[in-house]
C-alpha cells in the first residue's frame, strides 16, 4: 500500500530526518525520513541497527541448556524464549505430549509472563500517547506523569506485572534464569502453598484487567474516527490456533487469514513452516522480512501479535475476554480490524483472558501433579512454537550425535511485523508529515505507530550511559537545518 | 524484611554487562563467611517499574550495574529520585525507578546508592573483559568494606567524584 515510500528515486537530494532512537519501545531502533524541499515524504524506513547473532549465540551448546540459555537473548520475554525454545527440545528428546501436570505449569507460568508484559507495555509504553495526546508535550509523555495525574491507573499497571512476576518466580522457583521447564516436561511441581498464595489475589487482578480493558475501550472509542485511521494499513494475519478453533497461545496449529477475513492456511503444523514462510533481506536493515510463500513478496507479508490472534480466532475460551472479542469485532465492518492503535484493545483483551486463565489454572487438580517428566527417543531435531506476547515466535534447532546443536535458526515476533511496521510509519508520514513542518509531536506520531505493535528490539543489555536521542535535519548538500536533542531528563532542546 | 537491598542487575551473557550479577553472586559468597543477616540479594536481568516494589520497607538500597562511561574501576554515589525520560522500558534508571516509588506510596523512598562499574564490552556471547574483572575486584573490595564498617548516614560521608579512586582507601 505504501511501499512507494521504501525508496525514493534520488535519495542523495532530498533531507533526512533521523529519529534515533525510537523511544519506548524495547531495544534500539531507528526510523530514517526523506523529505523533498517542499517537506514531502518520499522515503520512512524502519532500521534495525544491532546485529543480533542470536543463531551463532546458541549454534554448539549441548541441547539441554538451551531453554535457560536462551532466556539471555532478550531480557524482556526471557519466558517466551524459554518456553519455546523448551518446546523445540521437547520434540528433540522425542516427547510429543507432556504429563497433565507439566503442560498447566508451562501454559500457568506463560500467562503469567503474558499478564507482566502487556501490563507493562500498556501502562508504561502506550498509556502516555493515549491518555495525554501523541502531540502533548515530551516532558509529560512518560509513566510518572500517569502516576501522578492516574495513580489508579498507574498503581494497577505496576501491580498487575509484579503479579505476572509471582506467578514466573514461583513455578521457575526464583526470578530469572529458572530452569522450571526442562526437556519432556518441567523441574518442579507447584506446593499447595504456592497455589494458595497466587489464589489470594487473583480476582483482584482480574479486576484491574476489566479496568484496563474499560480505559483502552473508552479512550479509543472518545476518539474513533481518529484512532481508526492512524496508522491504517491492510495485511494478511498469522498465529496460532487451537483444533477448534479458539485463541491459543502456548501450542496449536498455524492459521493464516488475508485483510478480508479468508483463510489462506489453517491448522498447520508448525515444524513445516519452512514450506509456507521465507524470509527476504534487505540491504538497509539487520532485520529479515517475512513473508508467505505462496502469496509472494509483495502480497505475502503479514501482522502476529494479539491483533492477529483476536482477529485469527473463532473465539476465545474464557468468558470475559470471549464477551470483549464480540464487543471489539463489533466495531469493525463484519471483518478483521486492521487499525494499528486496535492492538491496544486487543492486547487488553488477551490480559483479561490470561487472568480468566490463571484463576481457572490455579483451580486445577492437576497442577499440583507431581508426574512431571516423560522420556522418548532421541531425535535429530526440534521446532518450538508459541505466541509470545508481541506474537508468534519460532525456534529451530538441530543437533548432532554429540548432543551440540548444529544449526540453530529463530524468528521472534517483531520480525514478522518487520513489514507491517514500515507500512504504518508510512501511512503516518503521509497522513500527518507529509508536506509540514517537523516538530518533535509529529515525529512521536511515527513512535506511536511503532509502539502499537510492542516490538522488542532489545538485546538486554542495557549499560547505563547510552540513552541519546538526537534528530537532525538535514538539507540536500549535508548541512544542519535543524536539531532536536532530549536529554536523559526528557527536556528537549533545539 | 532485611534493612539492607543489594540490587545486581545486568545480562550475565553479554560481556561486562554481567558485571552487576557476578558482583551480587561474589558479594554473597565473601560475607557469607561473617553474615551481617540484616541484607537481601536481588538480582535481574534490568530494571522495570514494579521493581518499586521491592524498595518498600528497606533502610538502604544500593543498586550496582555496569557502566560504560564512568571513569575505571567504579563510581559510588548517592541517588535522588529524578524523572528522567527513560528512552526504553529496559533502560528505567534507578534515579526513574525511586521516583515512581515516589509517586506510588506518596512519600520518599529509602536512601539509595548506585555502584556503577566500569564495563568495556556488551556483544552477546562476550566474555568478561580483562578490564572488567580487574574493576570488579575493586568494587567488591569497596562493597565489602562500606557493608561491614559502615552503616546508615555514614554512607554518604563517603567521597565521591569521577576522580577518586577511593575504593582503595576503605579496603
Amino acid at each position: 500500500m505504501y511501499d512507494h515510500l521504501e525508496t525514493a528515486e534520488n535519495p542523495e537530494s532530498l533531507k533526512r530526518v533521523v529519529i534515533d532512537p525510537v523511544t519506548r519501545v524495547e531495544g534500539h531502533g531507528k526510523v530514517t525520513l526523506l523529505l523533498d524541499e517542499d517537506n514531502h515524504v518520499r522515503q520512512a524506513r524502519l532500521h534495525i541497527v544491532e546485529f543480533r547473532g542470536f543463531e551463532r549465540f546458541i549454534q554448539g551448546r549441548p541441547y539441554w541448556e538451551l531453554p535457560v540459555l536462551v532466556q539471555r537473548l532478550c531480557g524482556i520475554c526471557p519466558v517466551s524464549h524459554h518456553l519455546a525454545a523448551a518446546k523445540a527440545i521437547d520434540q528433540v528428546v522425542g516427547v510429543d505430549r507432556l504429563t497433565p501436570a507439566a503442560e498447566k505449569l508451562r501454559r500457568l507460568m506463560h500467562f503469567g509472563q503474558f499478564l507482566q508484559s502487556h501490563a507493562l507495555h500498556f501502562f508504561h509504553l502506550a498509556t502516555p500517547d493515549l491518555l495525554f495526546g501523541f502531540d502533548s508535550p515530551a516532558g509529560r509523555r512518560n509513566i510518572f506523569a500517569v502516576l501522578k495525574e492516574y495513580p489508579d491507573v498507574g498503581l494497577e499497571g505496576v501491580r498487575m506485572r509484579k503479579y505476572g512476576q509471582e506467578v514466573i518466580r514461583l513455578i521457575s522457583g526464583k526470578r530469572i534464569h529458572g530452569s522450571a521447564a526442562i526437556p519432556g516436561g518441567m523441574n518442579k511441581a507447584l506446593t499447595v502453598e504456592e497455589r494458595d498464595f497466587l489464589l489470594q489475589d487473583i480476582d483482584t487482578v482480574l479486576g484491574w484487567c476489566r479496568n484496563a480493558l474499560a480505559l483502552i475501550r473508552r479512550v479509543y472509542l472518545a476518539n474513533r474516527e481518529h484512532h481508526e485511521r492512524f496508522g491504517l494499513i491492510r495485511s494478511n494475519f498469522m498465529g496460532l490456533i487451537r483444533d477448534d478453533g479458539a485463541f491459543e497461545i502456548y501450542h496449536g496449529g498455524l492459521r493464516a487469514k488475508d485483510a478480508s477475513g479468508r483463510t489462506i492456511f489453517d491448522k498447520l503444523d508448525y515444524r513445516g513452516y519452512t514450506g509456507i514462510l521465507r524470509e527476504e533481506v534487505r540491504s538497509w536493515s539487520y532485520m529479515k522480512f517475512p513473508y508467505i510463500e505462496a502469496l509472494g513478496k509483495e502480497n505475502g507479508w503479514y501482522r502476529v501479535g494479539p491483533l492477529a490472534r483476536i482477529n485469527n480466532c473463532d473465539f476465545i475460551p474464557t468468558p470475559l475476554a470471549e464477551e470483549a472479542r464480540q464487543d471489539f469485532l463489533a466495531q469493525g465492518a463484519g471483518g478483521p480490524v486492521h487499525g494499528s492503535l486496535a492492538f491496544h484493545w486487543a492486547r487488553m483483551i488477551e490480559t483479561l483472558h490470561c487472568a480468566e486463565s490463571i484463576r481457572e489454572l490455579l483451580h486445577a487438580p492437576e497442577l499440583l501433579g507431581t508426574d512431571l517428566v516423560v522420556h522418548g527417543e532421541r531425535q535429530p531435531e526440534g521446532v518450538g512454537v508459541i505466541e509470545a506476547p508481541r506474537g508468534t515466535l519460532f525456534h529451530h534447532y538441530q543437533v548432532d550425535e554429540n548432543d551440540l546443536v548444529t544449526r540453530a535458526n529463530l524468528i521472534v515476533s517483531t520480525t514478522h511485523n518487520n513489514q507491517a511496521m514500515n507500512e504504518s510509519i508510512r501511512q503516518v508520514a503521509s497522513e500527518y508529515l507529509d508536506g509540514q513542518t517537523i516538530t518533535e509531536g509529529l515525529l512521536n506520531h511515527i513512535e506511536v505507530a511503532i509502539r502499537a505493535y510492542d516490538p522488542c528490539l532489545s538485546c538486554a543489555t542495557h549499560a547505563l550511559g547510552k540513552m541519546p536521542l538526537v534528530i537532525e535535519l538535514m538539507d540536500a548538500g549535508g548541512g544542519m537545518l535543524d536539531r532536536l536533542q532530549k536529554r536523559a531528563d526528557g527536556t528537549v532542546s533545539r | 524484611m532485611a534493612g539492607l537491598l543489594v540490587f545486581g542487575y545486568g545480562n550475565p551473557s553479554r560481556g561486562d554487562d554481567a558485571l552487576g550479577p557476578l558482583f551480587l553472586e561474589a558479594l554473597q559468597e565473601r560475607l557469607a563467611s561473617s553474615p551481617g543477616g540484616d541484607i537481601e540479594f536481588l538480582q535481574d536481568f534490568q530494571l522495570q517499574i514494579e521493581h518499586a516494589l521491592d524498595l518498600a520497607g528497606r533502610d538502604r538500597v544500593l543498586f550496582v550495574d555496569a557502566h560504560v562511561g564512568c571513569p575505571p574501576p567504579f563510581r559510588f554515589e548517592r541517588l535522588v529520585p529524578r524523572r528522567d525520560g527513560s528512552y526504553t522500558t529496559h533502560a528505567v534508571s534507578p534515579q526513574a525507578l525511586l521516583e515512581v516509588y515516589r509517586r506510588l506510596n506518596r512519600g520518599e523512598p529509602p536512601p539509595a546508592y548506585l555502584l556503577s562499574i566500569r564495563g568495556e564490552r556488551f556483544g552477546l556471547g562476550d566474555a568478561l573483559s580483562r578490564e572488567a574483572e580487574s574493576n570488579l575486584e575493586s568494587a567488591l573490595r569497596f562493597a565489602e568494606a562500606l557493608i561491614r564498617k559502615t552503616t546508615g548516614t555514614g554512607w554518604d560521608s563517603l567521597p565521591s567524584g569521577p576522580d577518586q579512586k577511593y575504593g582503595f582507601s576503605l579496603a
